[in-house]
């Protein structure tokens, strides 16, 4: 432990001009017992779309706050809070990037010896201290309480939680010691390894309450004044606080073991943070304070030295930024109001998307089919998905039947499409179906509205190409299942105009989903390198390595083995796919000829119920050959493959930038944020520069 | 049908400490201020189920921004009362939270409520007085209204016209009382139980917590007051320290038909007995409490010899002299605001009525040989009003 006046001389060479400042404000709040609480408000000055962030500046303020509270002998307790709907987000990842390794164990370190004030005191004094968590608690945001020895907690808080491992990083400022000692073991191990795996899941301000974060709790009509007179109450011993007792025996080991396993299954062992944060909360069990502010010291620079620690920063800024401002989208202002919206079809795909438009939209679904019967049953299925919800107590009656008479069916082109803004075809997966069911829209159709095609592999280019405004045809390609992947793939055709786009761009946003915008080519981004990584490890199963050998060698890389990935979306789909690269890239994409078996004998998966084992009518199905490669031989051969079509990708424009490739394979393929999805593993391993000649970044 | 006339009793007040504009609730919102007091009634009161309220009636003068939109349903929303509560807004200028009661009272009289929430809120640091008005041009070429009338100082100074009895010296040495037994009514506890402790926001200093009165001067004496300025008129008599200030503030009170209050085991503070309002010439607002108290006294079959507990809104010293000049009594009777009045807790427009409510239970609480008291306050626009209650601590013979 560095002395603080040493880290906060060092800490001064990590001051940036650039850093927005979390200032610390303390004011003397007399409470009704007549007790004085120095009430410490942390306020960057920014509404609450700029969270407090603590930089290196901040972190100086904040020392300054209690030191002047700790000194002050006015003041008999210190409780900590936010600005208006937020406590604080955590570190300020910007200047956390900019220090260096020495810089992370500056600011890790001056995090601990400031934060501790709150529990600790400052070596000669120590006050009765409250953490006051009114609003969004992130990261650090979440810490800076969590040292207090009291919190409570605003129960419409949308945000609390220590989502650091998702990022690369521990909960480094005193969460991964504190917060198993405070609420156990197993409910920790949820909040900073489970939940930040799981997508970076966080807690309301009632399930944080519930897991006995906060020790009490308030609605947000008079969160703070109670707050102050709760703190009032156990500062005379009017109220005072009982928390569960933790096991320290070995229900602690386990908790500690189950959180491995979990890790270790989420991230295939290939996240070292993840290892790190299931070490603290072993060592949290018998460690010392300082023990374990140590630990969480040594391993935030040893997360700063891992290339992890960079891509899941660099995937952060990809979905939390580029995602929000699409790469060469038009102006948003050339979109055009979509007040109905037309499907052709009403299969399972145009029912998703009905169910998906009318709820996001709120405009008027018509779904139209040949026949009645079949268009009745998609509308029938929104219907029933609609009410799911309904009895789930998701959604309202009258929101419910609101959406329910929105969504029609019919067979009449000119009824339904004449007064369609929006027109996305579902129909059969055939260039020249597509462009019948456009060209028959298109004679009812007004001249203004714009087709949609869900297309994941014909040419957009082509599908317009006989229409009288071939202007209006956009590629709008969504990820199974629709209502959970949140990429869509925006494709311009030759001729597809800036209105077109910019409108197909309005519908992704309206729809909550990530769109990338693709140049118009077989299969676009996420089908064609899966494409040509699916065809890489069949290749090499049909060659002679056993399955398993090929499922095991992408842990850590995708977040399901390959053959897993053919039985998500069907052998006849992942075949189909493969087939259309093989007729447009024949040198590069492999066509195997077990799948194609495995298709024709309408085999939905290579594995058994249990998802693992090779199902026997499919093993009996395969011929292989003799050349048995390692795990590693395999998933080197499949990531030069995937880099050699990613360099070609780049190289012919159908990605605006790497960076957009590993949006799409984040958002559409779960590729892993630690990888920063792709192209920074390929460029850290050496690949790209070796397969292509340079590196991506 | 036949139609029996309820009793209504006041259950329970409250109020906000008091604040200067710009000062302590310079950045928080009017209508939090009510949020609190609606929270802090049901929490004082948890025999009352909430759904069992059957309205909530909250004041304001100014009803723009966060006094706007029907402020008493929004409130109550914001308050998380069931959604099955209706709530309105109520505009009598001064008179908005004391008009608030006498309306809802009205209705439980009738039998159309059980339990009902009024109060009034001003925040005149968002809110001056005069703000968005619009008044019709009329008014000027009819010379309907003397334009003094819309500045309430100069109203004030008009009645020292009137009265010429009621010097500058009389006003501030009132003004120094006000303040004198205020300080010693907060020294006493007195005052402190009815208020609700708020959050304050401040951008520059963060958050704090609003327990006491800011506008509260004690020590003030008469030579302090003697060399203020008389901004309404040149060697005029009405100054900052014998008037109210500009404000901000909010009062809630629980109303209730006695019988409803007994089924509910509710605490009974008064007794409602009569109330009435009059209008005055605009100029002389100041004079409006006393044909407002003639009114209500007569309607209550009462004199005033049968009031012995006064709660007169200290809007201006001289309104309260004019009113105990009128019915000969002396300004340093101890029946009349004994807890100190507006002039040292401040004067949020639309709220102060509550507030008197709030002062005269505690008398009654006190005083349990007071059978009668009032409560009542000059309105801008030339009204007074007038409210009449009855100690239900009274335990003599009816006189």
């Amino acid at each position: 432990m560095t002395d603080i006046n040493t880290l906060l001389a060092d800490v001064e060479k990590l001051f940036s001009d650039d850093e927005v400042v979390t200032a610390a404000k303390l004011a003397k709040v007399n409470l009704p017992s007549g007790k004085v609480l120095g009430l410490v408000t942390l306020d960057n000055g920014h509404d609450h779309t700029r969270p407090n962030t603590f930089g290196p500046k901040s972190l100086v303020e904040l020392n300054t706050a209690y030191d002047a509270a700790l000194a002050d002998p006015e003041i008999d307790a210190i409780a900590v809070t936010g600005k208006p709907f937020i406590l604080a987000a955590g570190a300020d990842l910007t200047s956390l990037q900019a220090g260096g390794a020495d810089g992370i164990r500056t600011i890790a370190e001056l995090g601990h010896a400031v934060f501790r004030k709150l529990g600790d005191g400052d070596g000669t004094t120590k006050k009765p201290s409250f953490g006051f968590i009114n609003g969004l608690a992130l990261g650090g945001g979440l810490e800076v309480a969590l040292h207090a020895d009291y919190r409570t907690i605003q129960d419409s808080v949308p945000a609390v939680g220590l989502p650091e491992v998702m990022l690369g990083l521990i909960p480094g400022w005193g969460g991964g010691y504190l917060l198993p000692n405070l609420i156990g073991p197993a409910k920790a191990a949820k909040v900073f390894i489970e939940n930040p795996l799981n997508n970076g899941k966080v807690l309301k301000g009632a399930e944080a309450y519930d897991l006995g974060i906060a020790d009490a709790m308030f609605g947000g009509a008079d969160y703070l004044e109670q707050s102050l007179l709760w703190a009032d109450k156990v500062l005379t011993g009017d109220v005072s606080v009982e928390r569960e007792p933790i096991d320290r025996g070995d229900a602690w080991d386990e908790a500690a073991k189950n959180a491995g396993f979990f890790a270790w299954a989420k991230t295939g062992d290939a996240s070292p943070a993840a290892k790190k944060a299931v070490e603290l909360l072993t060592l949290a069990k018998t460690a010392s304070r300082d023990e374990g502010f140590a630990a969480e010291d040594d391993a935030l620079v040893a997360m700063s030295k891992t290339p992890q620690l960079v891509a899941s920063l660099y995937s952060f800024d990809l979905v939390q930024k580029r995602a929000k401002r699409p790469a060469g989208a038009p102006d948003k202002a050339l979109a055009q109001k979509v007040t109905k919206v037309g499907i052709i079809g009403a299969g399972l795909m145009a029912s998703q998307f009905a169910l998906l438009f009318v709820q996001r939209l709120k405009v008027p679904v018509v779904m139209v089919d040949l026949d009645q019967d079949r268009a009745d049953k998609g509308v029938a299925y929104v219907h029933a998905e609609l009410d799911k919800k309904l009895a789930k107590g998701r959604a309202s009656q009258d929101a419910t039947n609101r959406l329910k008479a929105l969504v029609t069916s019919s067979i009449d082109y000119e009824e339904s499409f004449s007064d369609a803004d929006f027109i996305i075809e579902a129909v059969f997966e055939e260039m020249g179906v597509k462009k019948t069911v456009f060209a028959n829209a298109e004679a009812v159709a007004p001249e203004t509205a714009v087709f949609a095609t869900n297309t994941s592999s014909l040419s957009i280019t082509e599908m317009a190409a006989d229409l009288k405004n071939p202007e209006r045809v956009v590629g709008f390609h969504f990820f199974n299942p629709v209502a959970v992947m949140p990429l869509l793939e925006i494709i311009r055709g030759e001729k597809t105009s800036d209105a077109a786009l910019a409108t197909a761009f309005s519908v992704s946003k309206s729809l909550k989903k990530t769109s990338i915008l693709v140049k118009d080519s077989p299969s676009f981004i996420v089908n064609r390198l899966l494409g040509r990584f699916m065809g890489e490890v069949s290749k090499v199963a049909d060659e002679g390595t056993p399955v398993d050998v090929v499922e095991a060698a992408f842990a850590g890389v995708a977040p399901m083995g390959p053959f897993a990935l053919i039985g998500l979306v069907g052998p006849a789909i992942a075949y189909h796919n493969n087939e259309t690269l093989a007729k447009a890239f024949p040198d590069r994409f492999y066509l195997s000829e077990n799948l194609h078996r495995v298709v024709e004998a309408k085999k939905s998966s290579f594995f058994g119920p249990d998802g693992r084992t090779l199902d026997p009518e499919v093993e009996a199905l395969l011929v292989t050959g003799d050349v048995v490669k390692t795990a590693e031989e395999t998933r080197r051969q499949a990531l030069e493959a995937i880099a050699d079509e990613i360099g070609r990708m780049l190289e012919e424009g159908v990605a605006q930038a790497a960076e957009d490739i590993d949006l799409a394979m984040i958002t559409g393929a779960g590729f892993q944020f630690w990888n920063g999805g792709i192209t920074r593993l390929l460029d850290r391993e050496g690949i790209s520069e070796k397969v292509t000649g340079k590196k991506f970044h | 049908m036949t139609r029996q006339l309820r009793e209504v009793v006041f259950v329970d007040g409250v109020r906000t400490p008091f604040g200067k504009a710009k000062g302590q609730y310079a950045e928080t919102r009017a209508d939090d201020l009510v949020v609190k007091l609606i929270r802090e009634l049901t929490r004082r009161n948890p025999d009352l189920p909430p759904e069992r309220i059957d309205e909530v009636a909250i004041a304001a003068t100014t009803q723009i921004g966060d006094q706007g939109l029907t402020i008493g349903r929004t409130a109550s929303l914001l308050a998380g009362l069931p959604q099955s509560v209706p709530g309105y807004a109520i505009d009598r200028m001064c008179a908005g939270a004391m008009t608030a009661v006498t309306a809802t009272a009205g209705g439980i009289a009738f039998g159309a409520y059980d339990v009902v929430i009024a109060g009034g809120v001003e925040h005149m640091g968002r809110h001056p007085m005069g703000e968005g008005v619009d008044p019709n041009p009329r008014i000027i070429s009819e010379k309907l209204v003397d334009p003094s009338a819309l500045v309430m100082g100069n109203t004030a100074e008009n009645v020292h016209d009137r009265y010429p009895a009621i010097t500058k010296e009389r006003t501030d040495a009132f003004a120094v009382r006000s303040q004198e037994l205020a300080a010693k009514a907060y020294a006493d506890g007195k005052i402190q139980p009815d208020l609700v402790p708020v959050a304050t926001r401040s951008a520059e200093n963060g958050w704090g917590l609003a327990t006491t009165d800011e506008p509260m001067r004690p020590g003030t004496t008469t030579e302090d007051l003697a060399k203020l300025k008389t901004p309404f008129r040149p060697h005029g008599r009405v100054t900052a320290g014998n008037a109210a200030g500009i404000n901000d503030g909010a009062t809630a009170s629980l109303l209730a038909s006695e019988e409803v209050a007994k089924e509910l085991g509710l605490p009974i503070k008064m007794r409602l007995v009569s109330y009435a309002f009059a209008g005055v010439a605009p100029e002389v607002m100041a004079v409006g409490p006393i044909p407002s108290t003639e009114k209500a006294l007569a309607k209550a079959g009462l004199t005033i010899d049968d009031i012995e507990a006064f709660e007169v809104n200290e809007a201006f010293a001289i309104q309260v002299l004019a009113f105990l000049d009128h019915f000969g009594i002396d300004e340093n009777d101890d029946r009349v605001n004994p807890y100190g009045g507006a002039i040292a807790f401040g004067h949020p427009l639309a709220s102060s009525g509550v507030r008197l409510m709030i002062q005269l239970a505690r008398q009654f609480e006190e005083r349990p040989e007071v059978r009668y008291g009032l409560t009542t306050m000059c309105i801008g626009l030339g009204m007074g009003g007038t409210v009449i209650w009855e100690n239900p601590n009274w335990t003599g013979e009816s006189k």
